[in-house]
């Protein structure tokens, strides 16, 4: 059964992926990241570690690929043409280089000598991979990495708001908003130098209504 | 299942990430393929975390996780910033640093 599972789950994974870098649409490409994103949890799930899973369907493939949808949205996912500028040549070298990376880390992992590597993993401790457990390492083990994973959190947020806010300058409405001392000091048309020169814009003349129209007879 | 299989999925999602990577030109697109190599790296964690029988691993894959989640947001922070800027949203086309 487990076997079953895992190779539904593992080839989910690989065709999200592969979805991921084939699929021309930016959006197309962001569903298919969640599809592998499940499929990941799967796999979680058959490593007994359910926390994890959860963590990873409710925050990976439910909020961030919100947050990814809402900007494919905004920017608008045109279609790329797929084949690189510069003709085939770089697309053959990096298919060249991702094969030569999956033969390095087969031969890094799995000839690696590790001999529980051929096994089914050791018995789990007791409360393996359930929230209970994760929140006691958290909060005694692993207390360090927690309090500077919530300060990464919190920069970041304030990065991406300095980043995505409005540049270049108050719009003419707000500029209208914003008072000087010397309003309230004396009042605006009165004739002083300041206005003459232009520094102090005296105050909008009120503009004469225009005269009612004679009806036609 | 034995551990080994998951390390070797975990290396080909890895692959597939970095390959694309090197072929696709939009920001977007990168970022998710980011995004497939730190799940994978995250896969390989649980796995280990899996062999040893201890839930120190998952920990890890937690923060990585925590990693990511800020990556996006600034990286889509960025990408919105250059949407405003009537920057064309390609790599190739980024060439004010020269690159």
């Amino acid at each position: 059964m487990a076997e079953v599972l895992f190779f539904i789950a593992g080839i989910g994974a690989v065709a999200g992926a592969i979805g991921v870098i084939a699929l021309r649409n930016p959006f197309y490409s962001v569903l298919a990241l969640v599809c592998h994103l499940v499929s990941l949890a799967m796999l979680f799930l058959l490593l007994r570690a359910e926390f994890v899973a959860a963590a990873q369907v409710v925050v990976y493939a439910g909020a961030v690929m919100v947050l990814y949808v809402f900007v494919v949205a905004y920017v608008g996912g045109q279609d790329e043409p797929l084949g690189p500028r510069a003709g085939g040549g770089l697309r053959v070298v990096a298919v060249l280089f991702g094969a030569v990376l999956f033969v390095e880390l087969c031969i890094a992992t799995l000839g690696s000598g590790l001999k529980a590597i051929g096994s089914d993993g050791a018995p789990p401790e007791a409360g393996f991979g359930s929230p209970e457990r994760i929140g006691e390492l958290l909060l005694t083990k692993f207390l360090l990495p927690f309090e500077v994973a919530s300060f990464l959190l919190l920069i970041a947020a304030v990065g991406a708001v300095t980043l995505a806010r409005r540049r270049g300058g108050l719009t003419a409405a707000e500029d209208q908003a914003r008072y000087s001392a010397m309003e309230f000091l004396r009042p605006a048309d009165t004739g002083t130098m300041a206005e003459g020169v232009g520094d102090r814009s005296p105050a909008p003349l009120v503009e004469p209504r225009p005269a009612p129209r004679e009806e036609l007879r | 299942m034995a551990i080994g299989w998951y390390l070797a999925v975990s290396a080909l999602i890895f692959a597939i990430g970095a390959g694309g990577v090197l072929t696709r030109r939009s920001p977007l697109v990168i970022l998710l393929c980011l995004e497939l190599m730190l799940n994978a790296a995250n896969l390989a964690l649980i796995a280990f975390s899996r062999m040893h029988g201890n839930s120190d691993g998952q920990i890890f894959a937690i923060i990585v996780m925590v990693v990511a989640a800020c990556e996006v947001t600034v990286g889509l922070g960025l990408i919105v910033a250059m949407y405003r800027r009537r920057v064309p949203i390609n790599v190739d086309g980024l060439r004010e640093l020269q690159g």
